[in-house]
């Protein structure tokens, strides 16, 4: 259970500055599920879940667009609320973080017009700078990587300072392995030479293999699960 | 945090959804607190670990050259129809309803449905070098007939229809989708048909099922509209996954666009997947066992996990689709044919023995 925490949150603490907010981006495909990126968000989230169902989410037809982009307007307002609401409660600021599962669902609900979904992605990106949450997106790989201008999932993933994947294992089924995850980390180092900083992004690559439990998911290096 | 709760499963739900005296033949629990419908093929309710669970999207991804996918559409109908279930069949054809007639009968006696194989035991010692094929005979056979009302899963015969008291005085909607210009009505009509089930009082109605063939098929008024044909799938699960009702849709993937067709599976709940087989394919039948019986291929790309985020992990995901006497349709393992060891091909060819979704139909 340890080795579990101790894996990833090696891994994503690392971007934890007193700044609070990051976004994390987790894709999965139809052989992997996202229960693994609700289980990871989970593992940091405080006891309050506020939960908005997108499935029922209603959106007037195509050619009302205004209207549309009012359903996400709401959407996004009553998000905003949530975050007010427990970040003032709770007087840990750090401790709030926004799931989005998942933004093909938003861009269902929104009836297509990804410019609309791509804004409720920046507002939302607002909340994690002036309230220090979180904000975890899941997404599916495999709906983008066929299309031929897959503008949503090229910004997120450029706004993203964690790129969390999930894939099959290559070799098929497993019932003791249920897939492998890659992290990728973007984070800023900040260099004090006496009179000047210099900041530099880089990136840290973490590759897994994951089993998911009921309760958790147990991360571990290939070929060390025992 | 969840390391120092004690409890086994992160949930706990309770089975109030019916009123566990009135077990109605028709559910049945499981894990979890949570509750299946069959699928009216036995063996695929083995494989899904029960049947449908109550709440769930099932998609079929249809073969263009082979028509499986209705066999798995009517045994489900048909066997919502013996639990007198409430159903709403929707088609692209002009008249539905006349699909009602093609749906296969249960079998009463369970003398007809005796295996060849249980004669074959008694001729001696036989060499079972797949062996798996022998552990669902171990079962008793169930002497006495029972009735098929009072069976959770029955046997259909495909080649007798369905009687027609199972077809009169039940709540049995059919719709056409052909000519509809979008889905707003159908949307309507689904809604009215779920609402109307969960005002019954009567339990061994209160399940709904609703199948769906063909959606996108192109002859549809609507079938252009990718995004509003998405949206109608998108409120048609939320709209089920709070009744109690098992809807079933079967597409063509051909008919799609790849990101939507993603878009569509990842909505589903259960995703199947069905494949013909053609006629004297020689290196197929090189390579399996039973080639000759089979009828075509039927993959599960996904089961529904009910109340746990613990993945289910098949055994194997490619079947094959036979039918046993020409009327019983059964599933089976793929089985390798025995290696000839004059030519070493057979081992490069086989991959690892669970299906990959990634690769071929064939590749198993």
């Amino acid at each position: 259970m340890n080795q579990t925490r101790n894996l990833l949150d090696d891994a994503l603490d690392l971007n934890n500055n007193n700044n609070g907010g990051q976004v994390v981006v987790i894709e999965d495909c139809i052989e992997t599920s996202g229960a693994l990126g609700c289980n990871l968000a989970m593992q940091r989230e405080s006891e309050r879940f506020h939960f908005l169902d997108m499935l029922s989410m209603h959106c007037p037809d195509e050619e009302e667009e205004k209207l549309c982009e009012g359903g996400l307007v709401s959407l996004y307002e009553k998000i905003q609320k949530a975050v007010e609401v427990s970040s003032s409660t709770e007087g840990n600021k750090n401790s709030v973080t926004i799931m989005i599962d998942d933004i093909s669902l938003v861009e269902v609900a929104a009836n297509v017009s990804s410019n609309h979904v791509s804004d409720f992605l920046h507002y939302c990106l607002t909340l994690t700078s002036d309230f220090g949450c979180t904000l975890v997106i899941l997404s599916h790989e495999d709906v983008y990587s066929s299309m031929e201008k897959p503008m949503l999932i090229l910004q997120m993933e450029y706004l993203a300072d964690v790129l969390i994947k999930t894939e099959p294992l290559a070799i098929g089924l497993a019932s003791d392995i249920h897939g492998q995850v890659s992290l990728l980390i973007y984070f800023l180092t900040v260099v004090n030479r006496g009179r000047y900083e210099k900041r530099s992004l880089k990136t840290k690559t973490s590759n897994f293999q994951f089993k998911i439990r009921d309760n958790n998911v147990e991360c571990f290096y290939p070929g060390s699960q025992t | 945090m969840a390391a120092t709760k004690t409890r086994t499963s992160s949930f706990s739900r309770n089975p109030s959804l019916l009123n566990s005296s009135h077990t109605s033949p028709g559910l049945k629990y499981g894990p979890n607190g949570s509750i299946f419908v069959s699928s009216g093929i036995p063996d695929l309710d083995k494989i899904l670990g029960g049947g449908f669970p109550l709440g769930s999207l099932v998609m079929i991804m249809e073969d263009a050259e082979a028509p499986h996918h209705m066999l798995l559409l009517r045994n489900f109908m048909a066997q919502g129809l013996v639990h007198s279930q409430p159903l709403l069949y929707a088609s692209p054809a002009s008249d539905p309803r006349g699909f009602l007639g093609t749906l296969p009968s249960p079998v009463l006696s369970k003398d007809d449905k005796l295996r060849a194989h249980d004669s074959e035991q008694e001729k001696g010692l036989r060499i079972a070098w797949q062996y798996k094929k022998y552990f669902g005979e171990q079962q008793p056979n169930l002497g006495a007939q029972q009735d098929c009302k009072h069976e959770y899963c029955s046997d259909f015969d495909l080649r007798k229809p369905l009687e027609r008291h199972f077809l009169s005085g039940q709540q049995i909607s059919c719709v056409s989708i052909q000519d509809l210009v979008n889905l707003t009505s159908f949307h309507e009509h689904c809604s009215a048909f779920l609402n109307q089930i969960q005002r019954n009082d009567d339990c061994t109605s209160c399940i709904g099922r609703i199948a769906i063939q063909s959606l996108c098929a192109p002859q549809c008024g609507y079938s252009n509209m990718d995004w509003g044909m998405l949206s109608f799938i998108r409120s048609l699960k939320s709209m089920i996954r709070s009744s109690n009702a098992v809807a079933v849709i079967s597409f063509s993937p051909s008919l799609l666009l790849p990101a939507f067709c993603k878009r569509w599976q990842h909505l589903s709940d259960i995703l199947l997947s069905v494949k013909a087989i053609q006629d004297e394919d020689k290196e197929l039948a090189k390579l399996l066992t039973g080639y000759q019986d089979m009828v075509g291929l039927l993959n599960v790309h996904k089961v529904a996990r009910a109340n746990t985020q613990v993945p289910v992990i098949l055994e194997a995901t490619t079947f094959s689709i036979k039918l046993q006497k020409r009327r019983y349709l059964t599933l089976e393992c793929l089985n390798q044919a025995p290696v000839d060891g004059a030519s070493g091909t057979s081992y490069a060819t086989s991959g690892s023995c669970s299906g990959s979704s990634k690769t071929g139909a064939l590749d198993f």
